[in-house]
């Protein structure tokens, strides 16, 4: 058992740089700290780093430069225990639609893996308080298909939180839902921080859902461009006026690498 | 003749007790298999046992654990090979199913051609199930069936979504080599009563009915292994009072199952009441 101090940061990464294809800077020497109760919001344009940001913090990415510390052990040399405490919701899960599980299967699935062995009435317990949070106790029989996808969207989450994670991480978990949808995602998502105490980390292309819920904000594109205040960096004009110039940047960055990609792979005619 | 009478046969005892053994592996490694998009892995599979039978023959040996020898180096080997240089599953499944058969055709050619036995191993034969080979296909499927049980959770996390299952600290590339073992085994243990030709049917077909009826996993599970075994009771007794190929004949009772299945479900769907939402109801009672 890891001895996990409630005075460590939830995160702390230092000096991080990644490197994708050994070739493409995709992380340039990104440092920050996440105390606990904190809801951080992570922004930036498509392909700035976001998603290798948090595959690093998971530890799914292995070999970048520097520190990543959760609970104040580094990832790489405790994944299996430090995963205990963090529950994860991807961008894109990519789930077979036709499934044959039930909710109450599925969400039983993030008591799998690093927390070890665990009593039938536990797991039952558990997974029927995480189905309360989201407010699917009614759906519990059915299919995970037959659910609209802000209810699948929910059920992941109870997936991640059902082990009592310390902090919870959603890659853009709003992405293709429609906004009344979102608006009740985004209550729970303040509930889940402000009632149940976990720590989250939200990365969202929806500035205004971010400013409305997080208490911090990283910006980041490729580098840290802020953190801080939530209310520092929506009430500073000059930072949402370089957001989308940085946004831009990427995006021609992104297209001269693809291009650049491309035609190093197709054969010359 | 009754059913009952049947049973009074040595071999046709040994047929059902193997049969059911048989099915049970079958439908729990192939609803993975199945979910996964690997349907035709259990195909390939086959056609390298049948690869490792002729080296058996070949070299005097008894095939049966030179398939099972093959059989697992082939799926770890390729397996391998799927995770080091990113090959398309359906490609690996191409690749296995060629080398298996190629092989096997250069050794029959070598040995002056087909043998009796292995002619009994592609069509499957329950006159040939000694009662040694009862007891080992009983064993092996106790055996496959207690892994799968202790795994199955984790299997199933696998199968929904790997990259959640990795990340919640599973080790995902164990759990996949198991797994492709076990199915290894379960292909070469039903090679002696489906054959080579039709294993794949009795890994498939169960599962995919079964799906059809729209429950959870467990309940899924539970579904395709009884139809599995009602296929497979069913087909041997029918084989017997029709004199027909077993192996045919149980594939066959899977495909009829499948498609009541699914002529029962259209049926349903048609005579299902439409439901009249509030809101029409409200305008039609302003008309």
């Amino acid at each position: 058992m890891l001895n996990m101090t409630s005075a460590s940061p939830i995160v702390e990464i230092d000096h991080l740089s990644y490197w994708y294809d050994s070739s493409f800077l995709t992380l340039d020497n990104i440092s920050f700290r996440m105390e606990q109760g904190d809801l951080l919001g992570i922004i930036g344009p498509n392909g700035a780093g976001k998603t290798t940001l948090f595959s690093c913090i998971l530890g799914i990415l292995t070999d970048y430069r520097g520190t990543v510390k959760l609970f104040g052990k580094e990832i790489l040399k405790n994944r299996k225990a430090l995963l205990s405490e963090v529950g994860y919701v991807p961008q894109h899960a990519s789930i077979e639609q036709s499934f044959p599980a039930n909710i109450e299967e599925i969400i039983s699935f993030g008591l799998l893996g690093s927390i070890g062995k665990y009593s039938r009435s536990y797991a039952k317990d558990q997974v029927l308080k995480a189905m309360q949070i989201v407010g699917l106790t009614d759906k519990k029989n059915k299919r995970f298909n037959e659910l609209s996808s802000g209810q699948q969207q929910r059920v992941l989450i109870a997936k991640a939180m059902v082990h009592n994670p310390r902090l919870l991480i959603l890659d853009e978990p709003t992405s293709g839902i429609d906004q009344e949808t979102q608006d009740r995602f985004y209550e729970l998502i303040r509930k889940l921080n402000a009632e149940e105490k976990i720590s989250i980390i939200l990365s969202s292309h929806d500035l205004d859902a971010v400013s409305k819920l997080a208490n911090k904000v990283a910006c980041i594109n490729r580098k840290m461009h802020f953190h801080g205040d939530a209310k520092d960096f929506f009430g500073d004009e000059n930072m949402l006026k370089t957001y989308y110039e940085s946004a831009m940047q990427t995006h021609l960055r992104l297209h001269q690498f693809n291009t650049k990609s491309n035609s190093q792979q197709l054969p010359s005619t | 003749m009754t059913i009952l009478e049947i049973l009074e046969f040595g071999f046709m005892q040994r047929a059902l007790i193997s049969g059911i053994a048989v099915a049970a592996i079958c439908s729990a490694i192939g609803l993975f298999l199945v979910l996964r998009k690997h349907s035709l892995f259990g195909d390939a599979m086959s056609h390298v046992a049948f690869g490792g039978l002729s080296i058996g023959l070949f070299l005097n040996l008894y095939p049966i654990w030179t398939a099972y020898a093959f059989t697992i180096i082939a799926a770890l080997g390729i397996t391998k090979m799927t995770d080091s240089i990113k090959i398309p599953p359906d490609s690996s499944v191409a690749i296995l199913l060629s080398s298996g058969l190629a092989v096997g055709i250069v050794l029959i050619s070598l040995s002056g051609g087909f043998s009796l036995d292995l002619f009994s191993f592609l069509f499957g034969s329950i006159l040939l199930i000694s009662t040694q080979d009862t007891i080992t296909i009983v064993f092996l499927s106790i055996a496959i069936l207690a892994i799968i049980a202790i795994m199955y959770r984790r299997l199933m996390y696998i199968t929904f979504d790997e990259k959640q299952a990795s990340v919640s600290g599973i080790n995902v590339k164990l759990a996949n080599y198991i797994f492709i073992v076990l199915a290894a085994i379960t292909v070469v243990t039903s090679i002696r009563l489906v054959g080579v030709l039709l294993i794949s049917a009795l890994i498939v077909l169960p599962n995919i009915t079964a799906i059809l009826f729209g429950k959870g996993f467990k309940k899924t599970a539970i579904i395709s292994t009884g139809i599995a075994i009602a296929s497979v009771v069913s087909g041997i007794v029918i084989s017997y009072f029709a004199n027909i190929a077993p192996a045919g004949a149980i594939v066959l009772t899977g495909v009829a199952i499948f498609l009541c299945t699914i002529i029962t479900r259209n049926i349903r769907k048609s005579i299902r009441p439409i439901k009249i939402t509030e809101p029409y109801l409200h305008n039609r009672s302003q008309e």
